[in-house]
């Protein structure tokens, strides 16, 4: 299993840069360990207004389970939505917050 | 966040003349809701698209209706009408060969006559432990006779019940087909009962399921069973187990497997129906790999796999009927539906999509736009991102989930499509249009349906007058339907043909025909519409391909038609021969660019390219990934039939990391597969002439048009595609 290097912070610089598009290698792989994996508590993003806002919530633990709201984040598009996810996934998967705004 | 309101119609192509049924159900209890027929021009509502417009159309249905709520009941079974036959048994051993699938994910009932509402009657099941169990009923108090053992999933057992009306004896037995050791499963419960069953008068004999009331004069079923039932017997005395006796009915389900029959060999006539599409031309316990075609040896196919998510027809009553007018101008139309105060999710909304063609035998356009609606019905109700764990790696951004996949996430009862599995992790190769498709739809995702829209709005704003035809109409009329235009235009994705549709369409072009395939991913997968039943069709994913899931060995043939399912390349006929490319790889984070290839120089393209420089990049805009190659690419290959004549006229470049080839382009895994590393990720933009004076224009990907409306329609996609439309509709030869 891909361990991220929580010291790797140009691999967050670079995701932030550019949200979809032509990656790096090794930013592919720390994307591809947040991105896999079973579906349980995958972090995911409900359209509330059509084009305009969107709310976190979490996946259940099963399939076809409800989403669990994630409160308190409400995104104005889909890339902030990934940067703020990314941080999360940062902090639960390297264990260390990310220093980067 | 529930939708407000969701409706269907009985058909989803119609021409002047016909009726179309719409059944409505209001899903949040408003009192009345509105319709309003529109024809759809552009259902692209997102900021960076060319704006979402639908056109009211006067009509009589137009105006509020009462609302109310609709059920529908899903879950397949098998039905046997109640007799006196079946009347007349008081002692019984009811036996069968099952393959459950999910023992323990609650009771399921596997032969039955048992009515829940009165918990009066018998029923064999698998209890909520996962053990076999029998339950006898008199509509006072019950029994339940468990073997107390769980059964292992996906193992063939031989299961029996018997209850002796003299003695009161009852007898449960459950044992593995093929002996293992250490086996805990194999177990015989012999008891004694206080209730002799009785069985209401009009209860049907049940497979996979048990009655649970009548909704609307319809039987409304409950615990159903999830897995695979071969040879069901009804003995009418109590046998030991192991013994045949002389049964009262005996289904065998290797015959008249392509339909609903269900047929007793009893000699007593006591036959059945299958309800809701259960799986047949599935293996049996006698299957050994000897044969994978079903009618080489039904003895071998000889179980149903039952799913409790399956849906043939919600069947819901009609709320109004739809009279198409003599004069209604062919094309794209919805009724629309709304009910309760407008939300900003859009939730309020609801779309009853459907195709308007010609008056038969006519055309009223020398273009007809083919609407692929076997790939609409394919994805129909689609659960991506719910259960698969690799959507969002392959989508390449976070998983977003609408009001529509919320719904269709917490209402499993309106069915999957072909991309899902069902409740127990097994394929699901049926979908049916006979229910409410929430996903094909304007002010939807980009994909399928409202991506075809794209190329509606840029014919509307071209001035350019076209027909809509259907692929179920292709489906139904073949080759007659497309030999009277001078082109067809493709959607964006049409995947998924029947022999049937690839030969007309071949035929077409064999005669001088022109077509333009607007997309990529196209001529995919080969299915089948069921020969009699409307409305359904069948696919088998089977050993190579992009797919959400795989066939079982042995299954890889269609109940239907008992045809090879798969990819149109694994039967020889890869679309590289129809239309120069075949599928090469997908990807879902942005789109890109083409540039101009050699083959857009020869004086035989100079046509295509009018007033596009030669280094001009192609459709580096767009509304679908921001530019015109994205989501899934087509390539050519000479080797699978791209003709020897075939232009390459561009090809795309600069694809991300999450762009990866398709497995059917691999013989093995290794690195460097993606956009970055692998030249073969990329869509080729190719023509060639046909017989007689026709042509193929192929653009390789389904992106390509949503760049249409980009700057107003002026720009070099829209150029392109004007060039060769235009050049296809002037009658001299190419």
């Amino acid at each position: 299993m891909y361990e991220i290097d929580p010291d790797r912070l140009d691999l967050a610089r670079e995701f932030k840069a550019c949200i979809y598009g032509r990656h790096s290698g090794e930013l592919q792989r720390v994307l591809n360990r947040m991105r896999g994996g079973a579906n349980a508590g995958r972090f995911v993003i409900v359209c509330t207004k059509r084009h305009r806002e969107w709310v976190l919530a979490r996946m259940g633990q099963r399939a076809g389970d409800p989403l669990e709201p994630v409160p308190g984040y409400f995104f104005g598009s889909e890339e902030e939505a990934e940067w703020v996810v990314f941080k999360l996934r940062w902090r639960e998967l390297t264990g260390r917050e990310l220093p980067i705004e | 966040m529930t939708l407000a309101i969701v409706g269907y119609a009985d058909r989803m192509s119609v021409r002047p003349g016909d009726t179309l049924k719409v059944m409505v159900s209001c899903e949040t209890g408003a009192a009345s809701y509105r319709a309003q027929l529109v024809r759809l021009v552009c259902g692209d509502d997102s900021p960076n698209g060319p704006g979402y417009k639908e056109r009211p159309v006067e009509h009589s249905i137009n105006g509020t209706y009462p609302g109310r709520r609709q059920r529908i009941n899903a879950g397949s079974y098998v039905v046997v009408p109640a007799s006196p036959l079946l009347e007349s048994v008081t002692s019984f051993t009811l036996q069968a060969l099952i393959w459950p699938t999910t023992p323990g994910r609650g009771a399921q009932t596997l032969l039955s006559r048992w009515d829940a509402t009165r918990q009066a009657g018998y029923a064999l099941q698998i209890d909520e432990a996962g053990a076999l169990a029998l339950r006898l009923g008199d509509g006072h108090k019950h029994e339940i006779f468990s073997t107390g053992a769980p059964l292992d999933a996906r193992v063939w057992y031989r299961v029996s019940a018997s209850f002796d009306a003299e003695t009161r004896a009852v007898r449960v037995s459950q044992q593995r087909l093929r002996e293992r050791a250490r086996d805990p499963s194999a177990a015989m419960l012999e008891a004694t009962t206080r209730v002799v069953p009785s069985v209401p008068t009009q209860t049907p004999f049940l497979m996979a399921a048990h009655g649970a009331g009548e909704q609307v004069g319809r039987l409304v079923t409950g615990g159903h069973y999830n897995g695979k039932i071969e040879a069901p017997r009804l003995v009418r005395q109590a046998l030991a187990p192991g013994d045949t006796g002389e049964p009262v009915a005996a289904w065998d389900f290797a015959r008249e497997i392509p339909g609903d029959d269900i047929v007793d060999v009893s000699g007593h006539g006591l036959d059945g129906v299958a309800v809701n599409l259960p799986a047949r031309a599935m293996k049996g316990h006698l299957w050994n790999g000897e044969v994978h075609r079903w009618s080489e040896k039904p003895e071998h196919y000889a179980a149903i796999h039952f799913h409790d998510d399956d849906l043939y027809d919600a069947g819901w009553e009609t709320d109004f009927e739809l009279a198409i007018p003599s004069d209604m101008k062919s094309g794209v139309y919805a009724v629309k539906l709304t009910a309760g105060e407008p939300r900003e999710d859009g939730g309020h909304e609801g779309f009853v999509t459907f195709f308007v063609l010609p008056p038969k035998g006519k055309t009223t356009a020398p273009v007809a736009f083919l609407a692929s609606t076997a790939t609409y019905m394919a994805y129909a109700n689609s659960h991506h991102g719910w259960d698969d764990p690799l959507s969002e790696i392959t989508y390449g951004s976070l998983l977003e989930f609408t009001p529509t996949s919320l719904f269709l996430n917490a209402r499993r009862e309106f069915g999957v499509s072909t991309y899902d599995v069902h409740t127990d992790g097994s394929g699901s190769c049926y979908s049916s249009r006979l229910r409410p498709i929430l996903n094909t739809r304007p002010k939807y995702s980009l994909w399928n349906f409202n991506a075809d829209l794209h190329i509606i709005d840029w014919l509307e704003a071209s001035g350019q007058a076209y027909d809509v035809i259907t692929d179920e109409a292709l489906q139904a009329e073949g080759p007659a339907l497309l030999k009277r235009y001078r082109a067809i235009v493709t959607g964006t994705h049409p995947e998924y043909h029947t022999r049937r549709m690839l030969e007309a369409i071949d035929g077409y072009l064999q005669g001088g025909g022109r077509l333009m395939y607007l997309g990529g991913n196209g001529f995919y997968w080969r299915i089948a519409f069921h020969p009699e039943k409307p409305g359904v069709i069948e696919v088998r994913r089977g050993e190579s391909g992009t797919r959400t899931w795989i066939a079982e060995a042995g299954e890889y043939y269609l109940s239907f038609t008992g045809e090879m399912s798969g990819l149109w390349r694994a039967s020889g006929w890869s679309s590289h021969k129809l239309v120069g490319i075949s599928f090469g790889s997908e990807g879902f984070d942005v789109s890109s660019y083409y540039r101009r290839r050699p083959g857009s120089f020869d004086p035989r393209a100079t046509f295509i390219f009018e007033g596009v420089g030669a280094d001009e990049k192609i459709g580096d805009f767009g509304a679908v990934g921001g530019g015109a190659a994205g989501l899934e690419l087509d390539i050519v290959d000479p080797r699978l039939g791209t003709p020897p004549h075939t232009l390459v006229l561009a090809s795309s470049e600069n694809h991300s990391n999450v762009y990866l080839m398709t497995p059917e382009e691999l013989i093995s895994t290794y690195p460097g597969l993606d956009g970055i590393e692998d030249s073969r990720v990329r869509a080729d933009m190719v023509f060639f002439e046909t017989p007689n004076g026709g042509a193929v224009f192929s653009t390789g990907s389904i992106a390509w048009a949503g760049s249409l409306g980009h700057n107003g329609y002026a720009n070099n996609v829209a150029r392109i595609t004007g060039n060769v439309l235009r050049r296809l509709l002037d009658p001299a030869p190419l």
